[in-house]
């Protein structure tokens, strides 16, 4: 029964995902790309939790369906221009060849993933109480270098995400 | 007539190679710079799928150091690190594609051909 009610949980936000995804390449109102994108992150989110990562999951709402899902609406609303709002996302004349490209990857993909027993892993019982506790005594311990590498990326990209959008005045 | 519906490492990974390759034909085939840095967001969610479904099927056993049960979350912070560059992607993209939209009053990316003449 548990089994069950698992897999159902995990084929609804599955599916949810994976639909979500196709409408942001597929839909032609570049508006409804971008909302696609915060559901399609949302379900991810699901997904996290659904394998017991906890504060991962907090993590992808709020990073990705707070924070980079606005900054990305407001990059469309910043360069839409007026009146051409249904087909603001085209196809480029290559969308062909990205077609066959992405479906041949997928099948090297499900082949190389359905022919490994290594991978026939089932769920147990036996989940991870929190994550978090762990989580901080990897990026603390082995993981301190990139911790603090990782701090400094994000100040960098954000002085130079300021200063490119923004646009360097000239000095008198 | 029974079913086995529990869920593994496989479906997991075909729903991340699903979003993997819904980002990939993105990025080819869109015109618009800021739906291929959705895209490159889709793309890179699946990769942290991957990573957290191994850490959660292959590695879930607590090891002992120094008497103390630590499970080793090395996928879980593989991921933190991933969402860290993606939201430093994204916000230098958007920059670009702001100053881009600045100087030639166009998003299209295969208008981009400054460096051809």
């Amino acid at each position: 029964m548990g089994d069950i009610v698992g897999g159902l949980v995990f084929l609804v936000f599955a599916l949810l995902t994976v639909f979500s995804a196709f409408m942001v390449v597929s839909s032609k109102n570049i508006i409804h790309s971008a909302l696609f994108l915060a559901l399609s992150f949302v379900g991810v989110a699901s997904l996290y939790v659904l394998m017991d990562a906890d504060f991962l999951a907090a993590v992808q709402i709020l990073v990705y369906g707070g924070a980079v899902a606005i900054m990305v609406v407001f990059g469309v609303m910043l360069t839409l221009r007026a009146g051409k709002v249904q087909e603001s996302n085209p196809d480029s004349r290559n969308a062909v060849f990205g077609a066959i490209a992405a479906l041949l990857t997928f099948v090297t993909f499900a082949l190389v993933l359905f022919s490994n027993e290594n991978w026939r892993v089932l769920a147990d019982q036996s989940g991870m109480p929190s994550t978090v506790g762990d989580i901080s005594w990897l990026l603390l311990t082995k993981f301190m270098v990139p911790f603090e590498v990782a701090a400094v990326l994000l100040t960098i990209a954000m002085i130079g995400a300021i200063i490119l959008a923004k646009g360097v005045e000239d000095s008198k | 007539m029974s079913f086995n519906l529990s869920v593994g490492l496989p479906h997991y990974l075909l729903v991340a190679a699903m979003l993997f390759c819904f980002g990939l034909y993105g990025v080819f085939s869109k015109k618009n710079a800021i739906a291929v840095l959705m895209s490159l967001e889709l793309m890179l969610n699946a990769v942290n799928i991957n990573l957290v479904a191994f850490n959660r099927f292959l590695f879930n056993k607590p090891i002992d150091v120094q008497g103390v049960k630590h499970y080793l979350l090395a996928g879980h912070v593989s991921a933190i690190f991933v969402i860290v560059v993606a939201a430093a992607e994204v916000a230098v993209g958007l920059a670009l594609v702001i100053t881009m939209y600045r100087n030639r009053l166009s998003t299209n990316v295969d208008e981009l051909d400054w460096l051809k003449w």
